[in-house]
């Protein structure tokens, strides 16, 4: 019998590959080294380029052999890769940030090694950001208030120029809330007055006693404001008459004289003079700066505080429609639908609509829930604005369609999680809860949810990370280039989700592609690049605090 | 010839000298056709025929709880049980045994309904429980299944606290009184011989409480809503021998309080545990009556040749 047998060789362990699979192993290892390689190159080429951006850097003074001279920040450099290149006019060159946007229509330059014959480091080299026409590279000269010299010399300049600066600036600051803050509120109470008006024309016609009242409320109320902002005028004219006459006169580098209103400068260093300290000092006050206040010249400079509201209040909204819906569907999907054809092709559709491009969804958006929903809804409540000035309310993109639209888009991921976490629950506990009497609400809700809660979470997480980094559907249903009135605010009734908002991601395209002035905003986009990665980073790390918390709790139930 | 004599699992053809063909019991019903040994209930349960169980009238004079009548089950077209008859006396432990797949899980299940949960399952006959019909569409089952307690093969206390798991079926039913939960959960643990154990970490996560104090957990849990049956389905098949021990110890404690019906695929267990055993043999109800004469003088050899080892 065993004769017939076919004989079994055994192979050495050595020459089979397969059996002991050390390349396998290289190659997993190798794989995964590749991912992480190339996330932490990502995000280290972020942060490196992002955090640098604020930092000052030391200015040289350049004298170049056609005479010229340029005073500026080297931000790159370009070495000549051989002689022939060399040879064939391709030298080694740097790219100097010159702030003559004034003199030149360029803010960066690049200079041939070749062509520079003199290089110094001038100890008052100053770099001025103004509130308008961005920088300025030159050195101070003299402090002027009207016809009198106050300080002259760069050294007596600049201790005048401290003294003064900081009073300037505020008044300028108040003067401008004024400008921007006030008398937008005093426009908004009179709109609000113009459109009761219109609303009672609607509703008792126009010759009704009710028209009547409110027209006479109008008259009224148009005259205090008119008193206001008379007073208005005479507060701003009051800051700006103390601020003017005060001019700070540098000397460029090419040997001319620029000019610059005392309360237009943001704020001016000297970033040969800077020690560490101050250099820290400066750091952490333009960041403050940027995370702080509204955009300037065209969101190239200032700050990017509204991007950051819309960007968290428009993915926490999002999360908030997402989560029950998602939830809800998903738990009727996995315990109660019964297996079948129709549940099948359900599933399918929904992993389905995970794949669809988020155009499609911004789209859908624009169509539905501007043009249908918002539309109807300004037809109901919000007539007044239409017939008074044609501007539609929620017929338009706003922070609630933009919530619902990217909630739509996010609902698949929310769905596929929180099934997989329902799925993962053990059978065994439904049939014990089962077995106790419990119903089928009463089992989910105490036995599956808090089992699958962590899973449902990581799902919740996952879309958060999604929705938050969206930008094409975002385009049609409501982010704008600039929109300094925040969706929550103070004003009554301080949420105002029918308000277009900024966001930042959106702010990195427009930045970066559409600004007028892209070649300033450059080290901008890397800064906004790293501030929208903390943010969801942040976000997330929340959630997943939030998680783990819950996972406790419920595990180890307190009583 | 002999080829329907292999059930699906294991072949009993280790028993077949054990089973001669003289000494037919009188009793037998189904009736054997030519050329195959009549007395061969197994053989004739395989070939699909009606076999008549053998119920001792030790078992028929015990007052019942629970009363199963005549009750059928399919899975799909698979027809699981096939009109078993039994009554589970009152205040007595009852042991289901039989080789895998023949039906003991299901009938157990089928008791407080949590077959329904399956789509398949179809089933006719009936069960009543201290004369309410189980089946009756009118049987609320959420109110049947508070009659009843369950413990399952494998430990599955809920991921919440000790006293939480213990309390669950007060909980569901909206009892709030703390004076009574602290009571029930006190003296279901003491039934369940876990208090002395646990009493001090009543707060903590039941999940990570030992297997068997986990078991012992479930089984405080079954009894806290005062079930009129207690069903245990292999209930020390996932524990280790000391953990199993503790286990019988307690349906030892259990017995004259409690109604219980368990599954069991353990001989030993069955004997020492139970007052009454049911052989059971692909979905069909071979022999039931008193443990001790199942174990020591079984009117059947097939009951013999199962309870001594020799096939199953």
């Amino acid at each position: 019998m065993s004769s017939d047998r076919p004989a079994r060789r055994i192979r050495s362990g050595h020459a089979m590959l397969t059996a002991h699979g050390e390349p396998w192993v290289w190659l997993t290892a190798a794989s995964l080294a590749i991912a992480i390689a190339m996330i932490v190159g990502l995000l280290a080429f972020i942060a490196v380029r992002g955090l640098a951006t604020f930092w000052p850097v030391p200015m040289e003074r350049f004298t170049l052999a056609d005479g010229r001279a340029l005073l500026g920040e080297v931000t790159e450099r370009e070495a000549a890769v051989t002689a022939t290149q060399q040879a064939v006019g391709h030298p080694a060159r740097r790219l100097v940030r010159t702030g003559d946007f004034d003199g030149t229509g360029n803010h960066y330059e690049w200079i041939d090694d070749t062509a520079i014959t003199a290089i110094a480091q001038p100890e008052w080299a100053t770099v001025v950001e103004r509130a308008e026409a961005g920088r300025l590279h030159g050195v101070p000269k003299r402090l002027l208030h009207g016809e009198e010299v106050v300080a002259e010399g760069p050294e007596g300049v600049w201790a005048a120029y401290r003294q003064e600066h900081p009073n300037a600036r505020s008044r300028a600051l108040r003067a401008q809330r004024i400008d921007k803050h006030d008398r937008g509120e005093l426009q908004r109470r009179l709109r609000a007055a113009r459109l009761a008006v219109v609303q009672a024309g609607i509703d008792h016609g126009a010759t009704g006693t009710e028209t009547a009242a409110a027209e006479a409320r109008e008259k009224s109320l148009a005259e205090t404001i008119g008193g206001l902002e008379q007073s208005l005028d005479e507060e701003t004219a009051r800051l700006r008459g103390a601020n003017a006459g005060w001019v700070v006169e540098f000397e460029t580098p090419s040997g001319g004289v620029a000019a610059v209103p005392l309360d237009g400068i943001v704020r001016a260093w000297q970033p040969n003079r800077l020690s560490l300290g101050e250099s820290l000092g400066l750091y952490f006050s333009r960041w403050g700066e940027f995370l702080a206040d509204d955009p300037r010249e065209a969101n190239s400079a200032g700050g990017v505080f509204p991007a950051i509201w819309g960007t968290v209040t428009m993915t926490l909204i999002m999360a908030l429609f997402v989560a029950p819906f998602g939830v809800l569907a998903a738990l009727y999907l996995r315990e109660y639908a019964g297996r079948g054809p129709i549940t099948t092709a359900v599933r399918v559709a929904i992993n389905n609509l995970a794949g669809v491009p988020s155009i499609v969804y911004g789209a859908f958006g624009l169509g539905f829930f501007c043009y249908v929903l918002g539309a109807g809804i300004d037809d109901l409540f919000f007539k007044a604005s239409l017939v008074a000035d044609g501007q539609p309310t929620f017929g338009t993109g706003g922070l609630l369609w933009a919530s619902l639209t990217l909630a739509l888009l996010t609902l698949p991921v929310v769905i596929v999680a929180t099934e997989e976490a329902l799925s993962a629950v053990p059978n065994s506990m439904r049939e014990g809860s089962y077995a106790c009497g419990a119903g089928k609400w009463q089992t989910i809700r105490r036995i599956v949810l808090p089992r699958a809660l962590p899973g449902i979470m990581t799902g919740l997480i996952l879309a958060m990370a999604r929705g938050a980094g969206e930008v094409a559907p975002l385009m049609l249903v409501g982010v704008k280039k600039l929109a300094l009135e925040l969706p929550v605010d103070g004003a009554f009734p301080f949420i105002h989700p029918e308000r277009e908002f900024m966001h930042l991601a959106y702010l990195i395209y427009d930045v970066g592609f559409q600004s007028p002035n892209s070649q300033a905003a450059r080290p901008m986009v890397f800064t906004i690049t790293f501030l929208l990665v903390a943010i969801i980073a942040l976000l997330n790390v929340a959630a997943i605090w939030l998680r783990s918390r819950l996972r406790r709790r419920f595990v180890a139930q307190q009583f | 010839m002999y080829d329907f004599l292999v059930p699906p699992r294991r072949g009993i053809t280790g028993a077949e000298p054990a089973m001669p063909t003289v000494d037919e019991p009188p009793r037998e019903a189904g009736a054997p056709r030519a050329g195959e040994p009549p007395q061969d209930r197994l053989a004739a349960v395989a070939a699909g025929r009606e076999v008549e169980a053998e119920v001792h009238d030790s078992v028929l004079a015990e007052p019942p709880v629970l009363e199963v009548d005549r009750f059928n089950l399919w899975y799909g077209t698979k027809q699981a049980l096939h009109r078993i008859t039994m009554p589970v006396p009152l205040n007595k432990v009852t042991a289901l045994v039989g080789p895998s797949g023949c039906g003991k899980s299901t009938l157990l299940r089928s008791v407080n309904r949590l077959n329904d949960l399956v789509q398949s399952v179809r089933i006719t006959g009936d069960m009543r429980i201290n004369g309410d019909s189980i089946y009756d569409p009118r049987m609320d089952v959420i109110e049947l299944r508070k009659r009843m307690g369950m413990v399952f093969q494998k430990p599955n206390p809920f991921p919440m606290s000790i006293y939480e798991n213990v309390v669950y079926s007060l909980r569901i039913d909206g009892e709030t009184n703390r004076a009574v939960l602290d009571e029930v959960c006190e003296r279901s643990l003491r039934g369940a011989a876990l208090w002395d154990e646990v009493k001090d970490r009543l707060p903590e996560s039941a999940l990570g409480m030992s297997g068997g104090q986990q078991q012992r957990l479930c089984i405080a849990r079954a009894i806290a809503a005062e079930p009129e049956v207690l069903l245990l389905d292999e209930p020390c098949s996932a524990l280790d021998p000391i953990a199993t021990g503790k286990i019988e110890d307690l349906i030892q404690e259990l017995r004259g309080q409690y109604s219980v019906l368990m599954v069991t695929h353990n001989m030993q267990q069955a004997s020492r545990s139970s007052d009454y055993t049911a052989f059971m043999y692909l979905g069909r109800l071979i022999e039931y009556g008193a443990t001790t004469d199942i174990f020591t003088k079984p009117v059947l050899r097939e009951t013999e040749a199962y309870v001594t080892g020799r096939f199953g």
